[in-house]
């Protein structure tokens, strides 16, 4: 059985997702909306991290011993500077939030399969918050895009 | 169903007695108490007058109605050998059968005002001079067309008002988005009414009041969430007052944390910490639900998202949101039971919901109360989600603020290509790539140098924006070309780059709505000074400048005075739920205002909207997607359509959070802002009003006895009050605003001033609400500290008002023989 390694991809994910949350809020502080809702959804993030402890636990011992390492991918170089820092930013953002994401959905099928319906309950409050970091990212990615592309020195 | 009065009567006045009354110290004048029978309810006639010549010596009376705030009071102007020389309430409109509030009873004076702009104003090294009108708009021309060079409509900005006219706002909103290509238009009613459309449109598709002023004579609740009415709204309190003074007295809830007049006289008043309003709403819902309160047959049949609803404030018991808002968990459960047992609930909410945390979240709330009881669209039954200012609704509906034309859906090609059609151009030119750019970030783009044009119509910044040294630093910048229309040299003018004079009400002719969907006609009263044109005839020559044309090489604009932009404006309307097809300038002289919809259906205009449950939430009439409410993330299209609504309602939920800036040891107390009765916005006409400036001639900071007594703080002491971002020095009135929370007056700047600073705008944070993009006004962490004491002296805040002083009144708020207004003049 695999899914102690896919739970701790998205261990990994949703605590790289945090503090890039994180970072990017206080890189961006002079863009007033940014730094609130980033800090809202990097403690959501965390919250998802606490949640998962105990599954990360429970399917440990269940991991064969030589899965690959790039199991993990490093999405996030840190914040950037310059005239298309934030929209870069919020692109990384994007990535790992999807990532995220998909890692719930493959969770969900694997929670599904073990009948594990408190792994479940877990996966289901934490998804939708996941899909809403998503659509916020988008949001707030199209609304930046022309200015920035278009007008921005 | 008729909204009109059929006017028999109501103009007749017999049995009422003509008295004097000083409308300073007495904001609502004398009562008319009033109650229904048998099924109906007329508020009594009480005609207010202010004149400053002898009766006889008034020529004409012009019909108008009021811009002092957005209750859209009737009113005839008074006109005197040219001049305009006082007002009188219009016995025959719904609105206020008569009456004016103090505002609007003297705040006419500043018309006449000495330092009215006469000429417009351009800057030659660094200093403002005066110039001829080609000089302005050939400057004003030319640094547009370079910016559009530059850089295109993403370059320009334009900011506007709530207390234009709507064919201004229209000309100006298909200026910018059908001509310049812009999506960077928005108003000071972000400020002040953007939540009321944010929560309109989460909850029932679109914007549009479900209420009308006439619920307040049926209804047998009224709850005033964040509302201060009786000074925002006086006309509308008065009302209210007149119910709750006559038989069958309504019961009053109020959430505020001022002990204002509404809360001296409810049943149950709610002082919530500040930031906390969405933890109340939760908590009564929770009770709603568990009490079983609910309309279970009204919910199944119009509404969606129950269950989720229900989820959502499961937890929120009475006791979980008092210890939250430290309100007594007994008071939310005698609130739930006020509303729960209502048979006719009528709900109002204003800028402590809308200014403060999670502003939609909390306001969407109400409108769901209202759905959960199904207590909307029938006499008593109906939601205000008020405006701030008078031509607030004109701003939303006419697209000259973050919305398209007429409530169209930016995201709805169908919607764009409307427009796109009646306007002639290629649907490519109008920005609907997102949503419309909000002023807060329209002014991040100033700041950071992506809009170097930026044009500010009939409003203030420089005193009505959070965090005013920010704001005083963009003016400033050199790389942004700031063009300011005003009547005054504001605050906001001495800074600009050309200063174009401005018509003001009753020397123009427009048309506006309030907030119950009343559209009155304001008729141009009298010329205006000097060289000053109408807002409407700057926006008409700017286009011909530019020379802006539709696809087919023909003028853009095709319209030239005012009331050929209001028919431009009705055939934009038609068919959409603020339909004016049906009205005219004709139809708007003479009698009442009228209410929209109005159609060939409905041709006396429509009183309620939504009387049969079903919503503006079709895919192919709503306003919005929607948006999830605590982060602000747009629906998409498919998702929306998913969700099948078909004229349901949406029961939207959200959690609650903590306000983003929290008192902490450095600086212990919240800051909340607000208004006085005697001033509107930044006073650029009411400190021109001798008895209303005479009233609350300076700003003021309120503090509890219970944080004043350690700090050795007393009523008068001069103090200082700092945040991260800015100190003031103003005097201290010891009040019964909630202990932890201090209160300062919104309105006052530095044009007449030259003190240290006192706009309470210097304190206030650049943040604003996810979904409605409203600034927050209504929390800032904050210290108080002593400067010098005043010696007993009582401070200049009025004392018959929400300011009035914890301990005795030495002297009480008066307007004396300069205050005396008529009632029922013979």
């Amino acid at each position: 059985m695999n899914i102690g390694h896919y739970i701790s991809l998205l261990d990994h994910s949703e605590q790289a997702l945090a503090k890039a949350f994180r970072e990017v809020g206080a890189k961006h502080r002079d863009e007033p909306d940014v730094m609130v809702m980033c800090n809202h959804l990097a403690s959501q993030c965390e919250g998802h991290v606490t949640a998962l402890q105990p599954f990360v636990e429970r399917y440990q011992g269940s991991t064969s011993e030589d899965e690959p390492d790039r199991l993990h991918s490093d999405l996030f170089g840190g914040a950037r500077s310059g005239s298309l820092a934030l929209l870069r930013d919020f692109h990384d953002l994007y990535l790992m939030a999807t990532e995220a994401e998909i890692c719930w959905t493959v969770i969900a099928q694997a929670a599904q399969a073990l009948r594990d319906r408190e792994l479940l309950a877990v996966v289901h409050a934490s998804e939708a918050q996941t899909s809403i970091h998503v659509d916020w990212l988008k949001t707030r990615i199209k609304q930046t895009a022309p200015q920035t592309l278009v007008a921005a020195r | 169903m008729s909204s009109r009065p059929r006017g028999a009567g109501r103009g007749s006045s017999h049995n009422r007695p003509s008295r004097a009354i000083d409308r300073i110290a007495e904001p609502w004048g004398t009562r008319t108490p009033y109650a229904p029978v048998d099924g109906r309810s007329e508020w009594p006639v009480r005609v207010d007058r202010h004149i400053s010549v002898k009766a006889d010596e008034v020529e004409q009376w012009v019909q108008s109605a009021c811009v002092l705030c957005s209750n859209g009071c009737a009113v005839d102007i008074a006109v005197s050998s040219g001049r305009m020389v006082g007002v009188r309430g219009r016995a025959v409109d719904r609105v206020n059968h008569g009456r004016l509030g103090p505002k609007g009873l003297f705040a006419w004076q500043a018309t006449n005002s000495t330092d009215r702009l006469q000429k417009p104003w351009i800057r030659r090294g660094g200093r403002l001079v005066e110039a001829s009108w080609n000089e302005a708009m050939d400057l004003v021309v030319e640094q547009s067309r370079r910016v559009m060079r530059e850089i295109g409509g993403l370059g320009m900005g334009f900011y506007t008002s709530g207390q234009l006219m709507l064919e201004e706002y229209y000309t100006l909103g298909v200026i910018g988005k059908a001509g310049l290509g812009t999506p960077h238009m928005d108003g000071n009613t972000r400020l002040c009414t953007a939540t009321a459309a944010a929560a309109l449109k989460e909850s029932f598709g679109s914007d549009g009041q479900p209420g009308s002023y006439t619920d307040i004579d049926h209804c047998d609740t009224i709850c005033l969430w964040g509302h201060n009415i009786a000074e925002t709204q006086t006309v509308l309190w008065t009302r209210m007052l007149d119910r709750l003074q006559g038989a069958q007295r309504p019961r009053l809830l109020v959430v505020d944390p001022r002990r204002t007049v509404p809360a001296t006289m409810a049943d149950v008043h709610l002082p919530v910490r500040s930031g906390t309003n969405l933890a109340l709403m939760n908590a009564l819902l929770h009770e709603l639900i568990r009490s079983g309160s609910i309309d279970r047959d009204y919910i199944d049949a119009h509404c969606i998202g129950f269950d989720r609803l229900a989820a959502q404030v499961k937890g929120w018991t009475p006791e979980r949101a008092a210890s939250i808002c430290e309100v007594p968990a007994d008071d939310i459960r005698a609130a739930a039971r006020i509303i729960g047992t209502a048979r006719g609930l009528f709900s109002t909410v204003l800028q402590g919901f809308y200014q403060s945390n999670q502003a939609t979240a909390a306001s969407v709330q109400v409108n769901n109360i209202h759905l959960l009881r199904g207590m909307l669209g029938r006499p008593g039954c109906g939601i205000l989600q008020m405006n701030g200012q008078p031509t607030a609704q004109n701003t939303r509906e006419s697209g000259a603020n973050g919305d398209l034309p007429a409530f169209r859906n930016w995201d709805n090609k169908e919607h764009v290509g409307e427009l796109a059609r009646l306007w002639n151009v290629d649907p490519m030119v109008i920005p609907h790539w997102s949503p419309p750019t909000h002023s807060m970030q329209i002014w991040r783009y100033a700041e950071h140098g992506s809009i170097r044009f930026l044009w500010i119509s009939g409003t203030n910044p420089a005193v009505s924006l959070p965090e005013l040294a920010r704001v005083r630093r963009i003016l400033a910048k050199n790389d942004l070309f700031v063009v300011v229309q005003d009547a005054f040299m504001t605050e906001t003018a001495a800074l600009a780059d050309v200063v174009l004079p401005a018509a003001i009400w009753g020397e123009k002719t427009g048309t506006f709505t309030n907030v119950d969907r009343t559209v009155h006609l304001a008729q141009k009263a009298v010329e205006p000074p000097g060289e000053a044109r109408s807002d409407l005839d700057i926006f008409l020559d700017y286009a011909r400048r530019m020379d802006l044309r539709d696809k087919d090489g023909q003028p853009l604009i095709k319209w030239h005075d005012p009331e050929s932009t209001f028919e431009a404006w009705k055939a934009c309307s038609e068919e959409r739920i603020c339909d004016y097809s049906a009205m005219s300038y004709d139809k708007l002289r003479g009698g009442s205002g009228i209410q929209w919809p109005c159609t060939d259906a409905s041709p006396e205009g429509t009183e309620r909207i939504y009387t049969d449950g079903h919503f503006n939430t079709d895919p192919d009439v709503a306003e919005t997607w929607g948006h999830d409410l605590e982060t602000g993330a747009v629906v998409d299209e498919a998702d929306y359509r998913a969700m099948a609504p078909a004229g349901r309602a949406f029961l939207k939920a959200a959690e609650y959070q903590p306000p983003p800036e929290e008192p902490d040891a450095d600086f212990p107390l919240f800051l909340t802002t607000g208004r006085t009765v005697f001033h509107f916005h930044t006073r650029t006409k009411t400190a021109r009003s001798p008895q209303l400036n005479g009233a609350a001639p300076t700003a003021w900071v309120e503090i509890s006895p219970a944080d004043a007594e350690p700090m050795g703080i007393s009523e008068g002491d001069l103090v200082s009050v700092s945040s991260r971002r800015g100190a003031v020095e103003v005097e201290a009135r010891v009040s019964g605003v909630r202990p932890g929370v201090v209160f300062i007056p919104f309105h006052y700047g530095y044009f007449d001033f030259t003190g240290n600073p006192r706009a309470a705008n210097e304190l206030t944070l650049t943040e604003w609400d996810p979904v409605s993009k409203q600034p927050y006004f209504k929390f800032a962490a904050v210290r108080v500290e002593l400067v010098e004491k005043g010696g007993g002296r009582q401070s200049a805040a009025p004392t018959n008002t929400a300011s009035a002083p914890a301990g005795p009144v030495a002297s009480h708020t008066s307007g004396g023989a300069a205050g005396a207004a008529e009632e029922n003049p013979e």
